[in-house]
């Protein structure tokens, strides 16, 4: 059962850095939004600084899901998930793995990369350490959710936008406590370890759902 | 109960329910806008105004039953594979998104003299225009997966996710709310509302839900005789097919 | 009612399994046999197969035949558990114990290939070959084939593909990349093949290689359904003639 996890784990990380462009694609992503932002709002790093988690968490949701649309879809479309499912790995596994691989390759770079990215939107050490250690906890949640849907519109073409569309509003609760946790880091009135741990809770919620709806969602698409 | 989930059996049945229904929706909406309008007092504090609560409350309970009934016919797709649960569940999403618009703009309008704005990120409204937007994405799933039973199943399964995240969003909504604003906004006190204005309140929410029952009745028939028709242009191109070869 | 009659029918066959297991956990056990009692499958709101009944015992071929929507690929992927069955079952006999239900799950002894070749472009033909080994591979305590399987150098060898082993498969020509897919059935040994066109763009030279592979197959006591329109040359094969349902359902 290991080997198997282990298999699949690594062909994903494989295939993502073969073909995906591997980690560097969403955090190329992810940079270009960082850096419309001043555009829009004004290079005023006071404003930019205050509003900087934010920025960055609606930055990292959205390189996070637009991503997720071939989670399933490739897998589907050359015949290798119909030969995964007769494998001895349970479907709900080989969601829970493959969304590992996958967070692998987008969640975490988006984490390494947001102290650079936070710097340049005038963020304090504080508020750096806060909104990076906020993101490590919730982009996992972020990734199962939006698993759920890229199961969901594994049948479509073009299933990107139906997906952000369907996930987005569920993802909210992330994106509140996320964020609050990130602002309760650098000073405020609530202390950083509320919201932080509801945003755990979030995730871990996310790690059990996701699979259980990500198999039967496949299983219910593939027939 | 197997004997009604048949289709055929079932637009009987509507058949013969529908006028009943439709009857009763109107008397109870007659006398509910008359005790609205003529027999519930205006508030002291908001005036005439006041009287949107009796279109705004109804709006939000079936914003929320329908998704409830939406939730079982989806375990009724799932589980039991039924195509009846499939148009029920079909029927009800662009049902639930029209009251829960209703909803939101009754309660905008409302806000405009209460408020002073046309829109408050108030945690009520804002949890309201989530619960929208969900059943927008439901709709929007339903629009773009051509296979009807695939579309069924899926929006199925989305529809069960949403019951388990629409408490988690809740609370979300309201932590977020009282962080950033402290309570201020009118908060419509529950048990203390007067029985002069929970009688029309109560007229017009079981109104509302007739009204609710009766227009997905006839969607859900719509539906079954939209598929036989499609069933049957199918079954006659693929004869025509067959005689041309 | 059907639902009923379903639930009913899968009590007794669990009580069977029981009984069974008991039985031939005392005797050698039964010989392998695939045996679909009135299968019956729906894709949407059509009836694709209905009352269909036949078996396979150990050794033997089965050819599906039929026209295009006739229901073979739906046969095939029903048998290979990707899609729910309306009615009827499905048996396995004579492999590894049925679990406390006495069902035996016979997608967990089936190699199945499709139309599609189930293999990644950007990976070369030993990646791809290998990680269908590890996620296909048995416990040797579970079945009686555990220990039969090929390394991917020696199921290319076999498909005549030696020479491409580090060639990512993006680079393969469409026969190449199909006998990649059936060096699939060699790496990980499973006792029923379920194949869908297997010899779609071979040459003829691929095509007697893949009737040596299941010819070796059937030797080994092994199961053969494909569904084909061309001849696969296997000497001993039944055939299972499907025709298309043409009435609608009944709802």
């Amino acid at each position: 059962m290991m080997a198997m996890i282990q298999a699949l784990f690594l062909r994903d990380i494989r295939l993502a850095r073969r073909v995906g462009g591997g980690a560097t694609l969403g955090v190329v992503f992810f940079l270009i939004l960082i850096t419309i932002m001043p555009f829009a709002i004004g290079p005023d790093l006071v404003l930019l600084a205050r509003i900087g988690p934010a920025v960055l968490w609606i930055a990292a949701l959205l390189a996070t899901l637009l991503g997720l649309d071939r989670l399933f879809q490739s897998d589907c479309d050359d015949g290798s998930l119909d030969a995964l499912r007769a494998s001895d790995l349970p479907l709900e596994v080989i969601v829970l793995v493959k969304c590992l691989a996958h967070w692998m390759m987008t969640g975490l770079p988006l984490v390494v990369a947001a102290p650079a990215f936070g710097v340049m939107l005038g963020l304090e050490p504080d508020a750096l350490w806060g909104v990076t250690v906020s993101l490590l906890a919730g982009t996992p949640a972020l990734t199962c959710l939006g698993a759920i849907g890229a199961a969901l519109t594994v049948s479509l073409r073009r299933g990107g936008l139906l997906l952000a569309i369907l996930i987005l509003p569920f993802s909210i609760p992330v994106l509140i406590f996320g964020v609050s946790a990130a602002e309760a880091a650098s000073g405020g009135t609530i202390p950083f370890a509320t919201p932080f741990l509801i945003l755990c809770a979030l995730s871990l919620m996310a790690l059990v759902l996701a699979p259980l709806a990500g198999a039967q969602a496949l299983r219910q698409m593939d027939e | 109960m197997l004997k009604f989930a048949n289709p055929t059996n079932f637009l009987r049945l509507v058949a013969l329910v529908l006028p009943w229904l439709t009857g009763l929706t109107l008397v109870l909406f007659a006398v509910g806008l008359y005790m609205t309008f003529f027999i519930a007092p205006a508030d002291y504090q908001q005036g005439e105004s006041v009287r949107i609560m009796y279109l705004h409350v109804p709006a939000a309970w079936l914003s929320l039953f329908i998704y409830g009934t939406m939730a079982m016919a989806a375990l009724g797709t799932l589980v039991w594979r039924h195509p009846l649960a499939d148009a029920a569940q079909k029927a009800a999403a662009p049902l639930g998104a029209g009251f829960t618009f209703i909803c939101l703009v009754t309660g905008s309008l409302w806000g405009k003299p209460m408020w002073g704005t046309w829109w408050v990120w108030d945690a009520r409204l804002t949890s309201v225009l989530i619960l929208f937007l969900i059943y927008l994405g439901l709709m929007a799933l339903w629009q773009t997966i051509e296979d009807m039973g695939r579309a069924a199943r899926a929006a199925a399964l989305l529809t069960l996710v949403g019951v388990i995240n629409l408490p988690i969003i809740k609370f979300s909504v309201d932590w977020w709310n009282t962080l950033h604003q402290p309570a201020s906004v009118f908060r419509m006190g529950g048990p203390t509302i007067h029985v002069s204005m929970l009688v029309p309140l109560l007229v017009m929410a079981l109104a509302a839900t007739f009204l609710f029952l009766t227009l997905h009745l006839m969607a859900i028939r719509n539906e079954i005789l939209h598929r036989r028709l499609r069933r049957l242009s199918m079954l006659a191109a693929q004869t025509e097919s067959e005689t041309l070869s | 009612m059907q639902f009923h009659s379903l639930l009913t029918m899968g009590i007794f066959e669990n009580l069977w399994g029981i009984l069974l297991a008991d039985a031939s956990s005392h005797a050698f056990g039964p010989a392998l046999g695939l045996s679909v009692h009135d299968l019956g499958v729906m894709r949407g709101a059509r009836s694709v197969l209905a009352g269909l009944s036949f078996d396979v015992t150990a050794g033997e071929a089965l050819i599906v035949a039929g026209p295009n929507g006739a229901g073979k690929s739906t046969l095939l992927r029903s048998l290979a558990g990707l899609l729910p069955l309306c009615a009827g079952h499905i048996t396995l006999s004579g492999v590894g114990a049925p679990d406390e239900d006495g069902d035996i799950d016979h997608a967990r002894y089936v190699h199945y290939l499709g139309h599609k070749d189930g293999l990644k472009s950007a990976l070369t033909a030993a990646e791809n070959l290998n990680f269908w080994a590890a996620m296909m591979a048995r416990d040797s305590s579970l079945g009686l084939f555990a220990n039969k399987a090929l390394t991917s150098t020696e199921a290319l060898a076999r498909m005549g593909l030696a020479h491409a082993l580090d060639v990512p498969v993006a680079y393969l020509s469409a026969g190449q990349t199909r006998r990649v897919a059936l060096a699939r059935l060699l790496v990980a040994h499973r006792p029923i093949w379920l194949l869908d066109e297997p010899t779609t763009a071979l040459d003829t030279a691929s095509q007697l290689r893949v009737r040596d592979i299941m010819c070796a197959h059937l030797g080994e006591g092994g199961i053969v359904i494909a569904a084909t329109h061309t001849e696969l040359g296997l000497s001993s094969a039944r055939e299972l003639n499907l025709r298309p349902l043409t009435s609608g359902a009944s709802s």
